[in-house]
């Protein structure tokens, strides 16, 4: 089967990250990385194409360093990369990027199977793949930590607070996967080689079809107005037990929902 | 609470190093560095502390990384250049000396012993299991009495009709317990002019015996064993076939050498990272460490010989994969760069003071292995003979 992965780079989780003058994403200050949880949909699409045929794609969206996500997605295995980079693509929010990502996927060709992680580090919108799946037609099977592929069908545990679903969808679909579902391999040493011998492809908004009119900072439907640092945390509330602390400690718990 | 110490980006800009190391080698430095700290790191001090490392588990987990005999063609290794397994070794040692020992007794001494020397049946049956970690090697040189003049050894192997009969004693011998396969060396009674030859040995072979020895104060996360050969009997075709004479081993632990001398730089690096982190960190009379003169000093002097050394060592790499690297040069690299190494451990535990002989933070495991990097594979005084042979013409070692 054939397998499209939708990832992302982003700034490492580790470093300061912060936000630019336009207030976007600084790429500038903090180096970048894949997505760590795009890293467990690589893993499910290799294992997957491993058990049987197929090929994996990866495809990302970003400036030119975003490469480096791409790369380190062959380096783990996959087969072959799809770049989209373009001036104008800056800023652009979970519309914008669902569309160019459906139309990287239309490009590709119909992919069995378009797996993605369970939402970015940086970014936390977790709407993207829902909203690939609908541009593109195609049954989403969100949030899963486990998947098995068989024959026609793709079947999904989603595991919720009080509950697991098992939920079903016929080919092709898309799933994203959490960070339950498996433990990404690293790359090796000869997957490290290897990867400078795969294909990447470079797409502008020209080569996908799609307008300068509806991606971008100006035209996205949802931007970042402010931002500022969480504020440090604050002294923890001292109850003092004079024959009520039991009452006071529920208390204290209800209004804050832990109970 | 194990304190991991993060890549320290001012050392790294200060010395540049990341502009003489290309991107497949950053990538796989990285990719080292990302494993040591999910796998290994966390590990190491209980390993360190109870002196039990899962040798073969990790032996496959590098297997599956590529890193055993990576710098090898062909039987399933790597092929790559000897810079990429140097610096495979910097950042393995950054984790710990032992670990980084497993790698290069596996690689560098007994798959490049049958790799070099070996007959095609015996790389066959051999390379592609050890390149896999499905299959872990030792090698048998060193004796009890007999350390830095192995010429002197006095393991013997007879001949009787076409087989050969091993006897004698292996000492300090990592991985040795825990081995499927022994490269032995041994004085033969066969009349050549070079008495030594190399045998390839299960372990399983009747009258060998592996015993691990304990109760040492470094390389606790290493396997370190005594080897002894009773009436062990091997076929005629058990011999390494290419080579007879000291030669034989001796390049193979220069290759060995070529690892430590990147890889004791990596456990420097590790100490550095460790105390610049601290010094940050850690107020003294209500001001930051890193503040005071004394202080400062003392990380300035690190860091220069940490780059002085990577430099050399990265000089040395490219020799070995352009005009070729002598003996003498890898020399020179050994005995300067664990010299340094253990200088750089022993000042950052001053930085850290009693923190520093935690197992919570890496400064006295390194310390502490960097003990044994620094006389193994040719003690620095062995090592300034060779380099005073090669600069005077005069062999001094007896």
């Amino acid at each position: 089967m054939n397998i499209v992965v939708c990832v992302k780079y982003v700034p490492d989780a580790q470093s300061d990250r912060t936000f630019s003058d336009d207030k976007t994403t600084d790429r500038a200050g903090v180096d970048g990385l894949l997505s760590e949880l795009d890293e467990y949909a690589v893993e499910e699409a290799l294992k997957l194409v491993e058990a049987g045929e197929g090929e994996v794609t990866v495809v990302t969206i970003g400036p030119d360093e975003a490469a480096e996500a791409v790369k380190k997605a062959l380096q783990m295995g996959a087969d072959k990369g799809v770049h989209i980079s373009d001036d104008a693509i800056h800023g652009s929010d979970a519309v914008a990027t669902s569309l160019l990502l459906a139309e990287a996927i239309k490009k590709i060709g119909q992919p069995d199977l378009i797996l993605t992680g369970m939402g970015s580090t940086d970014g936390l919108m977790n709407i993207v793949p829902t909203m690939v799946a609908e541009r593109l037609g195609l049954p989403a099977v969100t949030l899963v930590s486990s998947l098995e592929v068989n024959g026609s069908t793709v079947t999904g545990r989603r595991d919720g607070d009080t509950a697991s679903e098992t939920i079903e969808a016929s080919l092709p679909a898309l799933v994203s996967v959490t960070d339950q579902t498996n433990e990404p391999r690293y790359p090796s040493f000869k997957g490290i080689m290897a990867a400078k011998k795969k294909p990447v492809e470079t797409w502008s908004l020209g080569d996908l079809g799609v307008d300068a009119g509806q991606v971008g900072l100006n035209n996205a439907w949802v931007q970042v107005e402010s931002f500022e640092a969480r504020p440090p945390r604050e002294q923890g509330q001292v109850v003092t037990d004079e024959g009520d602390g039991g009452t006071k400690l529920a208390e204290f718990l209800s209004t804050h929902k832990f109970v | 609470m194990v304190r991991m110490a993060s890549r320290n980006s001012a050392l790294d800009a200060l010395s540049g190093l990341d502009s003489l190391i290309d991107a497949d080698d950053r990538d796989l430095m990285s990719m080292i560095r990302k494993f040591a700290d999910d796998h290994l790191r966390p590990n190491l001090p209980e390993w360190f502390d109870q002196g039990v490392v899962p040798a073969r588990d990790l032996a496959r987990e590098f297997g599956k990384l590529g890193l055993l005999g990576m710098h090898l063609e062909g039987y399933g290794c790597g092929g790559s250049s000897a810079t990429s397994y140097g610096l495979a070794c910097h950042e393995l040692e950054a984790a710990d000396s032992g670990i980084r020992s497993l790698v290069s007794v596996q690689g560098s001494l007994a798959m490049t012993a049958i790799h070099k020397f070996g007959s095609e049946e015996q790389k066959t049956e051999w390379l592609p299991r050890m390149a896999a970690g499905e299959a872990l090697g030792c090698f048998g040189l060193t004796e009890p009495d007999f350390g830095s003049d192995p010429g002197g050894m006095r393991t013997r192997a007879k001949r009787d009709g076409d087989d050969w009969v091993l006897n004698g004693t292996k000492m300090w011998i990592t991985n040795g317990s825990v081995a499927d396969v022994a490269v032995v060396w041994a004085q033969t009674d066969d009349g050549g002019r070079d008495r030594i030859r190399g045998f390839v040995v299960p372990t399983d072979s009747k009258g060998f015996e592996g015993r691990e020895i304990k109760q040492k104060m470094s390389l606790r996360a290493s396997v370190t064993a005594e080897l002894s050969f009773t009436d062990l009997r091997l076929p005629g075709d058990a011999v390494l076939p290419e080579v007879s004479g000291l030669r034989g081993p001796l390049s193979c632990l220069a290759e060995a050498r070529f690892g430590i001398v990147f890889g004791a730089m990596g456990a420097a690096r590790d100490c550095l990272e460790t105390a610049l982190a601290y010094a940050e960190s850690r107020r003294v009379f209500g001001e930051p460490l890193a503040g005071y003169q004394l202080t400062q000093a003392k990380l300035a002097d690190m860091a220069v010989e940490y780059v002085k050394g990577m430099l050399l060592a990265l000089h040395l790499g490219r020799l070995k994969d352009g005009p070729g690297v002598s003996n003498e040069q890898v020399s020179v690299g050994k005995l300067n760069n664990c010299r340094e190494a253990i200088a750089i451990a022993r000042e950052a535990r001053t930085i850290l003071a009693a923190n520093g002989i935690s197992l919570e933070y890496p400064v006295i495991r390194h310390e502490n292995n960097l003990e044994s990097v620094l006389t193994y594979e040719g003690t620095s005084e062995v090592h300034q003979l060779i380099i005073g042979q090669a600069l005077t013409g005069a062999n001094a070692f007896r």
